[in-house]
């Protein structure tokens, strides 16, 4: 049994005000988290994505956040019955969460595109992909925005 | 505030401390090649005239993270060969009241134009002074094609500048310092080089030459060598030419900006080339 | 800005059925609509917001762009090529305007 103490009771409520706080601070110029759930929600259709047959290839740090190179692959047969109809990535901490949406087809070959895309801050990456089955699946990374040192 | 806390405080923002595993204080040598074609990427240093103050010489290329190295090593995924190929319909194109375009006297560009833009900046008798690239393409301009000059900058400048240097892709930079009064342009560019400016107290060698290989906070300090100039920065997704990143820099250390081709800046580019010598032609480079 | 230029890299020949890969790339500034001018207005989006990829007529890849992509598009991704053809690339401007590139492929 865990007991709550002053301290644990304290600790938690100074983080929830931490939390709220940076909430309250990043909404009025940033894609909240709310903001990147809804766009994954219109691209899901609601349905959760699960984890794994998509990987997000994308740097630790970006040396500038105005070209971050990123990379999409996903685990398919890309046949008629059976291949990857799209696959959307987001930032949640750009201004707006969408950034792009690769649509694939059978004649693709393969599912698997590069692309570079614009950073605002340090964020998550999210990769999801759409099968052609109605399935999704989804990767994310944290991309660390640098600042340079000679004026950013 | 007193100018030297000012100064302190900048130089605290110098730190060798890396930002994670993968970055390392020190440049990480490593080969470039682009299409496969090798790049000089580290050389003796320059013995004549005597003084240079690194053993070895290192291209800004060593000191990037590996994403941005290697949008330099395929020149289709490199964004600074749209700019090149820019510079080849401007080549073939005429303007001016001759009739005329750069290939009307120079013909092809990959034969005439080898090697030209590893030995700029230039003597130039006529002048009394030294040239770069955009000088001359200038002197071309108004004087064999009856056109006007461009502005500084002008994309087609930039786009033009790149395209010529871009022929001597490989070729080591080698400045010819026994030219006319060469070596008296040398000395001045020196002594800019250490000169303490701006009301951060710094000088070139500050950073390029005392802190190289350290960060800036998140700049990774290189030697600040000139052969890959005009270069794409990632910052601005365009060629940023020498002399701009010559004003950024002095901006940077909040002094007042000389003006581009100024005496001053041609002096520190006849300098900052020489200190770079041995070094492979990049343009263009893909820098941060 | 300059007319946007495009560049696409297509390997010249194929074995049937084989899947290449292609990289383009486009001169574009991604104009974002969040930057302002010197007066303090927005600087109105202008972008690149969709590029497709065609192959003797059937489309190979496609994708929509937000002002998050960055300057100078570039894209590189899989085509399977059954035939000897050609591949069309599209690259469609929010001012209406659309570039094209095509390059064949020869199969063996």
């Amino acid at each position: 049994m865990t007991r709550i103490t002053r301290r644990t009771l304290l600790s938690g409520t100074a983080s929830l005000a931490a939390i709220a706080g940076l909430g309250l601070l990043a909404r009025p110029a940033w894609a909240s988290t709310e903001a990147a759930q809804e766009a994954v929600d219109a691209f899901t259709g609601g349905k959760k994505p699960e984890t794994g047959k998509i990987t997000l290839t994308a740097p630790e740090i970006a040396e500038n956040g105005n070209s971050v190179p990123v990379t999409v692959e996903v685990d398919s047969p890309m046949t008629e019955g059976d291949y990857v109809a799209s696959v959307t990535i987001l930032a949640d901490g750009n201004p707006n969460p969408e950034v792009a949406t690769f649509h694939f087809t059978p004649m693709s070959g393969a599912a698997a595109a590069t692309t570079r895309i614009r950073l605002a801050k340090t964020q998550n990456v999210m990769a999801i992909a759409k099968m052609s089955d109605g399935s999704v699946y989804s990767d994310q990374k944290e991309v660390k925005v640098t600042i340079g040192g000679c004026g950013g | 505030m007193k100018k030297s806390t000012i100064a302190w405080i900048a130089l605290m923002a110098v730190t060798a401390q890396p930002l994670g595993a993968s970055a390392l204080a020190d440049p990480v040598s490593d080969s470039l090649e682009i299409d496969g074609q090798a790049m000089i990427t580290e050389a003796p240093a320059p013995k004549e005239p005597a003084g240079h103050p690194f053993e070895v010489v290192k291209s800004g290329w060593l000191y990037r993270e590996p994403e941005t190295r290697s949008m330099e090593m395929d020149s289709f995924e490199n964004p600074g060969m749209l700019n090149v190929e820019r510079g080849e319909e401007i080549w073939n194109t005429v303007e001016g009241e001759a009739g005329k375009s750069c290939a009307s006297c120079h013909n092809e560009a990959s034969e005439s134009m080898k090697g030209v833009g590893a030995h700029y900046p230039k003597w130039n008798a006529n002048a009394g002074k030294p040239i770069n690239i955009e000088l001359q393409i200038n002197a071309c301009r108004e004087n064999q094609m009856k056109a006007e000059p461009y502005k500084f900058d002008a994309q087609d400048q930039k786009d033009l500048s790149a395209y010529i240097k871009h022929q001597s892709l490989g070729m080591p930079v080698e400045v010819d310092l026994s030219a006319g009064d060469m070596m008296s342009w040398w000395e001045k560019g020196k002594e800019r080089y250490y000169l303490r400016t701006g009301q951060l107290n710094l000088a070139c060698a500050t950073c390029h030459e005392a802190n190289n290989g350290l960060y800036l906070r998140a700049d990774h300090l290189s030697q600040g060598n000139t052969n890959g100039f005009p270069t794409y920065r990632l910052k601005q997704g365009n060629l940023v030419s020498l002399h701009n990143r010559f004003r950024g820099c002095i901006r940077d250390t909040r002094a007042e900006q000389p003006k581009a081709f100024s005496d001053e800046l041609m002096a520190l580019e006849v300098y900052t080339a020489w200190r770079g010598g041995g070094l492979s032609v990049e343009t263009p480079a893909v820098r941060q | 800005m300059a007319t946007p230029k495009p560049r696409v890299k297509v390997p010249k020949k194929a074995s049937a059925g084989e899947t290449i890969t292609i990289k383009t790339l486009i001169s574009h500034d991604m104009e974002s609509g969040q930057r302002k001018d010197k007066d303090g207005n927005v600087i109105p989006r202008e972008i690149i917001n969709k590029f497709t990829c065609e192959f003797n007529g059937t489309k190979v890849f496609e994708c929509d762009l937000e002002p998050a992509v960055a300057a100078n598009p570039y894209f590189e991704f899989s085509a399977k090529v059954p035939e000897s053809g050609t591949f069309k690339f599209t690259w469609v401007d929010d001012n209406g305007s659309v570039y094209t590139e095509e390059q064949k492929i020869t199969v063996e």
